[in-house]
């Protein structure tokens, strides 16, 4: 961890936020000597590639970005708590794609439930039955799919759309980025939460509709990075050599800005899916949920609905809480981890 | 929990108070500290009054828009007949042009007058009102215990950085930032309320008071009442500002200055209280700040577990109808104090750091 020399004064570090975020470097892995590797600082490389020519263009990129991936996870594993987060994300996900193995869809069936409702946890039942006599286990271990496919589509969308606005944004600048970042930080100042209920309540209810509330709410955060980074990278060189050799917008937003963005929206991406899973167990635990499917927001609506709460069935409401702290516990220490190899300054303890 | 505060926004937040002034405008002292002051105002009144109105534009479509005819959401279900559907539409003013509906909405807003409510058959206004000041009262003591936690936990947390107790502080915070505030209080209810096992029921379950007592015994009573949702909302939201604290606190760590104090011969704990700490304290007044309007807001979910007849409470009560003009005054309040408060968080920070705002 390194906390040397950074600005003393915040206001000076922080204006207009483009330069704090991008004095962090978040394209070259930081700590590693500038050995010409890396694709953004290398003015010299292209020149380079041109004179050798003997392996392609796209060959030699491949190869640094394969370099720059490894690099990339040398310091990823130094850090402990990330680690820690990705053999609980690895675990999770390998339960919830194997779940159709050993568990079929008829779990949540209400109709030909196996047991009697609210039994407790015993060993035919693990975790004990619902109000309908269904396992409570299998339900647990269905509702991750809808838990990580909505986290996961959802942190998508946002961040997709953040990426766009803050590269766009970005790029053109004058009056038009004026008017984009206005309308991002009036969306930033917006409660979030509220503003997914309210799309939620006002829409049909299905898993999209949950999905569609969650991302359009939570992306201004990803385009004001992003737009920071974005001014970072087009203030060097090598845009300006992709301009004179006739690089169009397009091209120089998706060939190079694009890639470069590319680290820092995964971490955005990673530290947004657990909010996105929060998020879709709130929505579902107001009852604004798909009530067709089963996901761990709506198993703990079911709980207080059938009293778990008075009468003390602790072993109902328990589990999928635990689920969904552990899912989203998993997902931010991933995102910190990244975040930290990215930008050490962060200073986050590993 | 608020769903926007994942350590993102943490981050993008600390720079919020700085992106906020004035970053073009020449530092000079030419202009004279007040007249500068004055012109930073009015640029903050000026965008926060758009985005008001902005918030209106948006809250009028939504409902208007999005759910098709508000009549028939309003009779779903039950059996209603043309004239009765037309009367209706008279009634609220839904034969109108949708422009002309728009301007009698902001109109009506502006005086407070946000509808009538579907269920209650009450003005929206009147009982948003009503339910205001059991809000204020949950959440403020709420913000201020985890404000306070949070600066101390964080100051401690980058102070000793990387050591044992910076990792279970860090380690405990981002686990309860991860616990769902909702399951946490039904689970609090279960364990303090209810009991089990050994533990006997010693907190009451929901509501705000229990009836009849006056005077004194009533404010304990109230006190009572409050100990579990606000121990929820301080487990879930404390984690933000530590993290806040500490990041800024760890900026602050390298600089000269402190080791010029340090070289002068303070001790380690003046050196952290006089000089560290109220120039990391920066960013986090702005985040207590942000806090409060987002907690009016986050405390949907508490207020609905412990039936706390406050706004959140209302809210809840709202969206199962679900009643649409409840939610859109409710949803205008919401946003509105998010707006108030940023703007308040932006008008305090110059005085506390002169360098902002000039």
């Amino acid at each position: 961890m390194t906390i040397d020399k950074t600005p003393p004064n915040p206001s000076e570090s922080g204006d207009s936020s483009e330069a704090s975020e991008a004095s962090g470097s978040l394209t070259e892995m930081p700590g590693t000597p500038t050995d010409g590797t890396a694709p953004p600082q290398t003015t010299g490389a292209p020149a380079a590639t041109a004179k050798a020519a003997a392996p392609s263009a796209s060959s030699l990129m491949w190869a640094r970005r394969r370099a720059s991936v490894s690099r990339f996870w040398r310091q990823y594993r130094t850090h402990r708590a990330g680690l820690i987060g990705l053999a609980g994300l690895a675990v999770i996900a390998l339960i919830a794609l194997t779940s159709p193995l050993f568990i079929g869809g008829d779990v949540q069936s209400v109709t030909d439930a196996p047991g009697t409702a609210l039994e407790s946890p015993s060993g035919e039942f693990p975790l004990g039955t619902d109000q309908f006599g269904r396992s409570l286990l299998g339900l647990l271990i269905w509702g991750a799919r809808i838990s990580l496919v909505v986290g996961l589509l959802a942190a998508a969308l946002s961040v997709a759309i953040g990426t766009l606005v803050g590269i766009v944004a970005g790029h053109f600048g004058g009056w038009f980025a004026t008017v984009v970042m206005r309308i991002t930080d009036w969306f930033l100042v917006m409660p979030a939460l509220v503003l997914a209920i309210v799309l939620a309540t006002v829409m049909s209810r299905s898993i999209w509709t949950v999905i569609l509330a969650i991302g359009v709410t939570s992306w201004p955060t990803t385009a004001r990075l992003v737009r920071a980074q974005t001014i970072a990278i087009e203030s060097r060189p090598y845009i300006e050599r992709a301009r004179a050799l006739g690089g169009g917008h397009g091209h120089v937003m998706t060939r190079h800005v694009l890639p470069n963005v590319m680290p820092l929206v995964l971490a955005q991406t990673t530290l947004g899916i657990s909010t996105a899973i929060l998020t879709e167990a709130t929505l579902a635990f107001l009852g604004l949920g798909d009530p067709s499917v089963v996901s761990w927001g709506g198993m703990l609506q079911d709980a207080r609905e059938a009293g778990a709460v008075s009468s003390g069935h602790w072993w109902y409401l328990a589990p999928p809480g635990i689920a969904i702290a552990v899912v989203a516990l998993a997902f931010t220490l991933c995102g910190r981890a990244i975040e930290a190899v990215l930008n050490p300054k962060l200073g986050v303890s590993r | 929990m608020s769903t926007a505060s994942t350590p993102g926004v943490v981050r993008d937040a600390v720079d919020d108070p700085v992106k906020t002034g004035p970053s073009d405008g020449p530092r000079t002292r030419t202009t004279g500290h007040r007249t500068g002051y004055l012109l930073y105002v009015a640029g903050k009144l000026g965008g926060a009054a758009v985005s008001l109105f902005a918030i209106l534009v948006t809250s009028f479509f939504l409902f208007r828009i999005i759910p098709g005819d508000p009549v028939k959401a309003m009779t779903h279900g039950k059996p209603t007949s043309v004239e009765q559907m037309a009367t209706l539409r008279k009634q609220f003013g839904l034969d109108l042009p949708m422009w002309q509906q728009f301007t009698e909405y902001c109109a009506k807003a502006l005086t407070g007058d946000l509808g009538t409510s579907y269920q209650f058959h009450a003005p929206v206004g009147e009982l948003i009102a009503e339910k205001v000041p059991a809000t204020l009262l949950l959440t403020g003591v709420a913000v201020l215990i985890y404000s306070t936690l949070g600066l101390w936990l964080g100051t401690r947390s980058a102070w000793r950085h990387g050591g044992l107790g910076d990792r279970i502080n860090t380690g405990v915070a981002l686990t309860l930032w991860s616990v769902p505030s909702f399951w946490l209080g039904l689970l609090l209810i279960i364990v303090f309320s209810v009991g089990i096992g050994p533990i006997p029921g010693m907190f009451p379950s929901g509501g705000m008071e229990s009836g009849n007592e006056t005077g004194f015994a009533h404010v304990l009573d109230v006190a009572h009442h409050m100990v579990l949702p606000v121990v929820t909302l301080v487990a879930v939201g404390y984690a933000q500002t530590l993290l806040v604290m500490r990041s800024s606190l760890l900026d602050e760590m390298g600089s000269d200055y402190l080791t010029t104090a340090r070289a002068k011969g303070l001790r380690d704990d003046l050196v952290r209280r006089k000089h560290a700490v109220p120039n990391a304290m920066l960013p986090t007044v702005t985040m207590v700040f942000i806090n409060l309007g987002h907690v009016a807001a986050g405390s949907i979910l508490v207020e609905t577990v412990f039936s706390w007849p406050g706004l959140g409470g209302l809210f809840y009560q709202a969206l199962s109808v679900p009643d649409l003009p409840v939610v859109q005054g409710l949803f205008v309040v919401f946003a509105g104090a998010m707006i108030l408060m940023n703007l308040l968080a932006d008008l305090l920070y110059p005085l506390l750091d002169p360098r902002v705002g000039r």
